[in-house]
């Protein structure tokens, strides 16, 4: 028997294959072609202080080996999250991690405080891409000051386990995340999506509706691996990666280069059933390698 | 139940020269499939062909346990499913989607335009099971892309327009002397098309006072609700064209 569980702070997670956030709605969507059960976490689709209707259509293009979104944190809010869905989804055996958006400081303190007062949620993901309004639409993650702004501030009023998900738009990953650290972030999740274009040439338009928007799937992964690397050599605390995971080799790829855990993203969409195979496939990868504890795998890159 | 399942390829029935129906048999029993569900297809063979496509339901034949879709080739997808071999494993995500309503008596005008024919063989067979009368009424550039007549001749009559006057009446089919007349026999419209030809058509049937459903085609990530991509703007908000529709009664919509 191996054991596949893996510790994110204060929290054990039964395994180290969890879902992105965005790509595996509340969970419910994919219980139809897997048991949910089985996972070590769900990230929960992005969640803001009011209702969003998201961004207009277009909101996805495709491109090679991969895909671009725009859709904007379409979601119903905090108050509909806690009191209408949060209550259907509290029955999985799974660590439900909602993932916390705000256009303002503000906004991040009142969704992390409603959040902290929910029983049996014991972890939030803090997304610090979403554009700050008051600093012109840039985003807190791209700027030391506003990411160390917004961890902080949440940080003061969140008590259970603080995950800051890091932007890779960014000239130093491992500074960034040493900024969140510092400001109190008890783990790292990384990598957001890479802002792109797609364009069709034939009419001169770009394909998305908000001209740009975050590319995902395997052609980020070598991008994706590389920062998750220096993000280990960097800080201490855990890393949950991810980026173009599409299998159980890729997912072993990314605990070698320093994860603790990873997130299963855009592989959801082709195979709603792919996070389970995942786990079962790195079980296997285990008893072959004769590695006795998953932890054993992170950071574990032969380098010499 | 949505079902991730391997099919057969059996054979491929090319109409013209870029449009075929693909017929594939279910490796397990075949799902329950309703007018108007659609499924996604994986296209595994090619880096450029990331995510699936989705594809209206055509046609099913529970006895011998196969599905089948209506195609045409507009892109790298669409080329290589109709270069797939009888035999070939293809990976289908399915039943998605809502359907069309069945009414269960009066007159049903279905209007098509090039490929929005693809889920009205199954709805017409839907509804011949009842004493509905239906009038298909199918539009095109020119008479090369009018497909299919025949099989719904056995449903009901069948009207065509085309730009060129090629076929049936000249112009285009939102124009058709079937639905200028200040009556209308209809009690029900159903569509499917280019957008412009079904707003078209659901402001005709406001103007009317006749129900309307429309089937709306969608850019998607997934399929099955998970994305958010494939939204359409409603009085009920952004909702997805691939479990909150593809078929939408058109005073929902906010066209």
């Amino acid at each position: 028997m191996v054991n596949l569980e893996v510790k994110i702070h204060n929290l054990t997670w039964k395994n180290p294959v969890s879902t992105a956030s965005g790509t595996f709605g509340y969970g419910e969507e994919f219980a139809e072609f897997m048991d949910v059960n089985r996972l070590g976490a769900i990230f929960t689709k992005g969640i803001t202080l009011e209702n969003r209707e998201g961004n207009p259509y277009p909101r996805m293009a495709e491109t090679a080996s991969g895909m671009l979104n725009s859709v904007g944190l379409q979601n119903k809010g905090i108050d509909h999250y806690i009191n209408t869905i949060y209550p259907g989804i509290r029955h999985y055996d799974t660590h439900i991690i909602p993932n916390v958006n705000g256009s303002t400081i503000e906004d991040y303190i009142t969704v992390a405080s409603k959040i902290n007062a929910v029983e049996g949620i014991h972890a939030i993901e803090l997304n610090i891409s979403c554009p700050n309004v008051k600093a012109g639409g840039m985003a807190f993650g791209i700027n030391p000051k506003t990411a160390a702004e917004a961890t902080k501030a949440v940080r003061d009023v969140y008590k259970g386990t603080l995950i800051v998900k890091l932007s890779p738009n960014v000239t130093s990953i491992a500074d960034m995340a040493k900024i969140v650290v510092d400001a109190g972030a008890d783990a790292i999740s990384l990598v957001n999506t890479f802002l792109g274009i797609a364009i069709n040439s034939e009419t001169r338009k770009p394909i998305l509706g908000t001209i740009t928007g975050g590319l995902s799937g395997p052609a980020i992964k070598p991008i994706a691996l590389r920062m998750v690397w220096d993000v280990y050599k960097a800080v201490k605390v855990p890393i949950i990666g991810m980026g173009g995971i599409m299998n159980a080799t890729d997912a072993i790829e990314f605990l070698l280069a320093g994860s603790s855990a990873i997130q299963i993203g855009t592989a959801n969409y082709i195979d709603p059933a792919i996070s389970i195979k995942i786990l079962e496939g790195i079980e296997e990868y285990m008893i072959r390698q004769d590695i006795k504890s998953v932890t054993e795998l992170t950071g574990a890159m032969k380098i010499s | 139940m949505k079902k991730v399942e391997d099919f057969i390829v059996l054979n491929h029935k090319w109409l013209n020269y870029k449009t075929f129906i693909i017929e594939l048999e279910a490796t397990e029993k075949l799902q329950d499939i309703h007018p108007g569900n659609f499924a996604e297809i994986a296209i595994t063979n090619s880096p450029k062909v990331f995510l699936r496509r989705p594809f209206s339901v055509y046609d099913v034949n529970p006895a011998g346990n196969t599905i089948s879709f209506f195609v045409k080739v507009i892109g790298e997808g669409t080329r290589l499913l109709g270069e797939t071999k009888k035999g070939d494993t293809l990976n289908l995500i399915y039943p998605l989607g809502n359907s069309f309503t069945v009414p269960v008596s009066g007159h049903v005008l279905v209007v098509a335009g090039g490929s929005g024919v693809a889920p009205f063989i199954l709805y017409g067979k839907e509804i011949k099971k009842h004493p509905v009368k239906a009038t298909f009424l199918f539009g095109a550039r020119t008479a090369d892309e009018i497909v299919l007549t025949d099989q719904f001749r056995a449903l009901g009559e069948v009207l065509v327009s085309t730009e060129d006057g090629s076929l049936g009446e000249k112009g285009l089919v939102t124009r058709h002397s079937a639905l200028s007349k200040d009556q209308l026999p209809y009690d029900f419209i159903v569509t499917c098309g280019p957008d412009a030809m079904m707003k078209a058509i659901a402001k005709i049937a406001k103007e009317k006072g006749i129900a309307c459903e429309v089937s709306m085609e969608n850019t998607m990530a997934c399929g099955f609700g998970a994305c958010l991509c494939c939204i359409t703007p409603t009085t009920r908000g952004n909702l997805c064209v691939c479990t909150d529709g593809p078929v939408f009664n058109v005073n929902e919509l906010k066209w």
